[in-house]
């Protein structure tokens, strides 16, 4: 059963033990460093020595890949990790685009495993996933497999089990593909900073809790004293309008990160913040950092304070270089940054959870032995009508005018200025179950009877959809909840979704640095099929925050039929998040073509975040034969918000 | 044995589909609550209660048990027990169908069907209410709300109120028609753990009408305010 809270405002500044905790985990052996003085350098530097560890790198066409169960301790508790060749992370693997790599991929564990190879275009049956990869079936106990495949391109990706919760206990690594011409940028050294999540919990105990009490992890809910200092801030009738639609939603406004650091340990290559990882640059050097979230379920808000970032690659693909203070990175998102360090000193790599419990932390360094302080947290971020995809008076934004370029262009960065304008929610718009009327000039070809969805998603809209918009710029399309989107496995729709692609997202708004956001995406190249998209398929994202189900148009992954793709086909897919959280929803094997609002230099993605209820699309050439999967990368989602693709 | 026909009862209803990755989205779960697990402080000799409920199931798809037993000097005064299938039909509400037993009180056992709605209003209050459909048309209804306060993340008061009311006087035990009784409670618990949190609070119970009549022909307190101690624990 959900929780019940108080309707309340402001999060508890009290620390809590949990929090205390974490300060000893995150701060304490840190502070104790910096504390040292000169008497202390020699422990000190061999503390820093010991964070030098960097996963190991293979190189070359043939690698050899093992799983095993390895011993780890990043809590001070020893636990069993499932690791590739005995590290968390798996070593780097560095490859180099237009060879064809061999890997044999050894399972000494006692569960089946596989190796999915993130964000690399390859043949279905190589992709690695048990059950939709083409004829794959999973890796068994004692069994050896061999991936072949062909580097069609270069960058950073990663890769990792694509089998039960394999990914959250450890399986994961990266992978550098090297590229054929020389690189568009320069640079004198380079660094994998690979941001994930540790918990000595048992995965399968942490989705467990999650099904009885989906608050388990939130230790930030409103109290009794947060709500009496929005009362006293803005009095008794400001506070109950605006606390109403969350008390009548039965929704909690703090509810940003199902699994906190209450329970996790954030890693920078596999070191605590308590350890830190360093990485050692002179004077003057571009060093290019390759940023990985190989978190299971964390979103990272990266900043190094003292140096701009220019963004040099996302998800593997070159874009126009961006300067940013600050990015936030989805789960199973790359992005490729050069830092230019001009002082002798050290810089704190801070990665703070999006949720505030906690960050990961690395030092970028002249000397191992000098050290930085590192940064303070911001604020616990707090949700907004706008994060539930709710109309705001006063906007000039009608519920469903979502014309396309227009939205996207559209200032929406500025969301949490508008908290202090009235906000009007109909208490009906979310919660009534009042079913979509679909409009049936909308797609004639559309079949909606029953509760077959799929049928909805697939090949059965042969036209073009009307009202699609011009490749690049989205879809004007209206917002459709469908009938399989009603019921008690589904708590809200976001009836106002709009693109938000300039919106920095929850946290990150109006705090004073430059945060990228996906509106700053443009390809560095020319967007290679240029063809409008041929049809829309829809596909929203939804669930049942308390009862803890996700699905895709309502529709969990074992009920669904496949999205089926024709084989060379253009098409748009819109992604409407009707859930208050962020969804990574990452394609298999084909390019998603991001819509940013320019039609020439398209953005490329594996993996596209799409933020609390707002809609994105992205297009795909459907130039890979056989299946494929579709999912949310956030671990406790996949099982549900997940599709098969099939290109026929 | 009973185990075992639950068992067959949800792999059959509960069936169990392919997914990717050899993982089921909608494992069978169980949970087991102890909502209240106090002695009460009153003038006569302290009652120990226990109110605990527990679940096995899917996601949309349950059974319930809930029981309620007061013990008073080491006799048990009270015994409630019921078996409910439960199914969602609501993003917040579950439907609850079954059977509830009466061992006690005075051994007069009592059967019922049980219609109910468990979850959560907006508000945040948590409900838990029923109709009872007995033998000899007799008729029970209960109406359970309780909410949460967070003075903290930790320290949680905890309002409760549950009314009773019945549609014939069953002398045998002791209950009359109409409203029957009430009971208020405030709990003040500390959660140690998500799972576990000692309270203590006030529990408030009154009788009303026939109800009264014969709970004072017994000797018994129709108007009985109590100081609770008690655990509340889950897993």
């Amino acid at each position: 059963m959900s929780n019940i809270i108080l309707p309340g405002l402001g999060f508890n500044t009290e620390p809590e033990s949990h929090s205390r905790r974490r300060f000893v985990k995150g701060l304490a052996a840190g502070g104790a460093l910096m504390g040292l003085g000169i008497s202390g350098l020699a422990h000190a530097s061999a503390a820093v020595k010991g964070a030098l560890f960097y996963p190991e790198e293979l190189s070359g066409t043939n690698m050899d890949l093992t799983y095993s169960y390895s011993k780890v301790n990043f809590t001070g508790n020893e636990r069993t990790a499932t690791a590739i060749n005995g590290g968390v992370p798996a070593p780097i693997l560095r490859w180099k685009e237009g060879d064809t790599v061999t890997l044999n991929v050894t399972n000494n564990m006692a569960v089946d495993t596989s190796i999915h190879w993130h964000g690399i275009i390859l043949p279905s049956a190589q992709d690695g996933v048990p059950n939709i990869s083409d004829g794959f079936k999973g890796i068994k106990p004692g069994e050896t497999f061999k991936y072949q495949f062909k580097l069609e391109q270069s960058g950073t990706y990663w890769y990792h089990s694509h089998s039960g919760f394999q990914e959250q206990t450890g399986a994961y690594g990266a992978i550098i593909v090297e590229p054929k011409d020389p690189y568009p940028f320069k640079f004198d050294r380079e660094y994998v900073v690979q941001l994930s999540d540790w918990s000595d919990e048992d995965p399968d105990d942490i989705y467990r809790k999650l099904k009885k009490l989906s608050h388990y992890y939130n230790f930030r809910e409103r109290t009794i004293s947060d709500a009496w200092q929005e009362v006293n801030e803005k009095g008794w009738s400001k506070f109950w309008q605006e606390r109403g639609m969350w008390n009548e939603m039965r929704m909690s406004d703090r509810d940003i990160s199902d699994v906190t650091g209450y329970t996790y340990t954030f890693l920078t290559n596999g070191k605590t913040p308590a350890e830190g990882w360093t990485g050692l640059f002179k004077r003057g050097e571009k060093v290019l950092l390759r940023f990985i979230n190989s978190a299971a379920m964390t979103y990272f808000d990266v900043r190094i304070p003292g140096l701009k970032m220019t963004v040099v690659a996302s998800d593997g693909q070159y874009i126009d270089p961006v300067t940013v203070d600050e990015f936030r990175i989805g789960v199973a998102e790359t992005y490729d940054v050069i830092v230019e360090p001009s002082d002798d000193r050290a810089y704190s790599i801070f990665s703070q959870a999006i949720d505030r419990t906690g960050y990961a932390r690395g030092t970028l360094t002249p000397d191992a032995a000098m050290t930085i302080d590192v940064p303070k947290m911001d604020e616990a971020p707090i949700l907004t009508h706008g994060d539930m995809g709710m109309a705001m008076s006063g906007m000039g934004h009608e519920g469903h005018d979502m014309g396309a370029m227009n939205n996207i262009k559209t200032d929406s960065s500025n969301t949490e200025k508008k908290k202090n304008t009235e906000m009007k929610c109909g208490a009906n718009r979310v919660m009534t179950p009042k079913k979509a009327t679909m409009d049936p000039t909308m797609d004639p070809t559309m079949d909606h009877s029953g509760h077959d969805m799929a049928g909805m998603d697939n090949a059965k809209m042969s036209k073009p959809a009307m009202g699609s918009g011009k490749a690049g710029f989205g879809s004007s399309s209206k917002v459709i909840h469908t009938e399989s989107e009603f019921g008690p496995h589904v708590d809200m729709r976001a009836d106002a979704a709009k693109y938000q692609l300039d919106d920095p997202g929850v946290g990150l708004r109006n705090n004073g640095r430059k945060v990228l956001t996906y509106a700053d995406l443009r390809n560095l190249y020319k967007t290679p099929d240029p063809r409008e998209p041929g049809r829309e398929i829809n596909l929203h994202l939804t669930g049942n925050m308390s009862r803890y189900m996700w699905s895709i148009n309502g529709i969990k992954f074992a009920d669904a039929e496949p999205l089926r793709l024709k084989f060379g086909e253009r098409v748009r897919i819109n992604l409407l998040n009707d859930t208050m959280m962020n969804h990574p929803i990452h394609l298999h094997g084909m390019w998603s073509d991001l819509e940013t609002g320019d039609a020439q230099y398209i953005p490329r993605k594996h993996t596209v975040n799409v933020q609390p209820g707002s809609k994105i699309s992205f297009l795909v050439t459907a130039d890979a034969m056989g299946g494929w999967a579709f999912h949310c990368h956030l671990i406790y989602h996949m099982l549900g918000m997940f599709r098969k693709i099939e290109v026929v | 044995m009973k185990d075992k026909i639950i068992v067959a009862l949800l792999t059959g209803l509960l069936s169990n589909t392919a997914s990717a990755g050899g993982m089921e989205d909608d494992p069978i779960i169980t949970k087991v609550m102890i909502n209240q697990f106090e002695t009460r402080i009153t003038d006569g000799k302290d009652p120990l209660i226990l109110e605990a409920d527990a679940w096995i199931g899917k996601d949309l798809d349950k059974f319930w048990f809930k029981t309620d037993v007061e013990r008073v000097n080491g006799e048990t005064e009270e015994l409630e027990l019921q078996a409910l299938y439960s199914r969602a039909i609501a993003p917040f509400w579950d439907l609850q169908v079954g059977w509830r037993h009466d061992a006690k009180p005075k051994n007069n056992k009592r059967d019922w069907l049980a219609l109910g709605i468990n979850g959560l209003a907006p508000y945040w209050f948590e409900v838990d209410s029923a109709l009872f459909i007995g033998e000899e048309g007799r008729v029970g209804l209960r109406l359970q709300a309780e909410y949460e306060i967070m003075f903290t993340q930790r320290w949680i008061l905890s309002p409760e109120a549950e009314v009773n009311f019945h549609s014939k006087d069953d002398e045998a035990t002791g209950t009359g028609s109409g409203l029957s009784d009430t009971q208020l409670g405030l709990r003040l618990r500390y959660e140690i753990s998500r799972e576990f949190a000692p309270y203590v609070g006030l529990n408030w119970n009154k009788k009303f009408g026939k109800t009264e009549d014969y709970a004072k022909a017994e000797g018994e307190k129709t108007d009985d305010l109590q100081f609770v101690v008690g655990l509340r624990a889950w897993f």
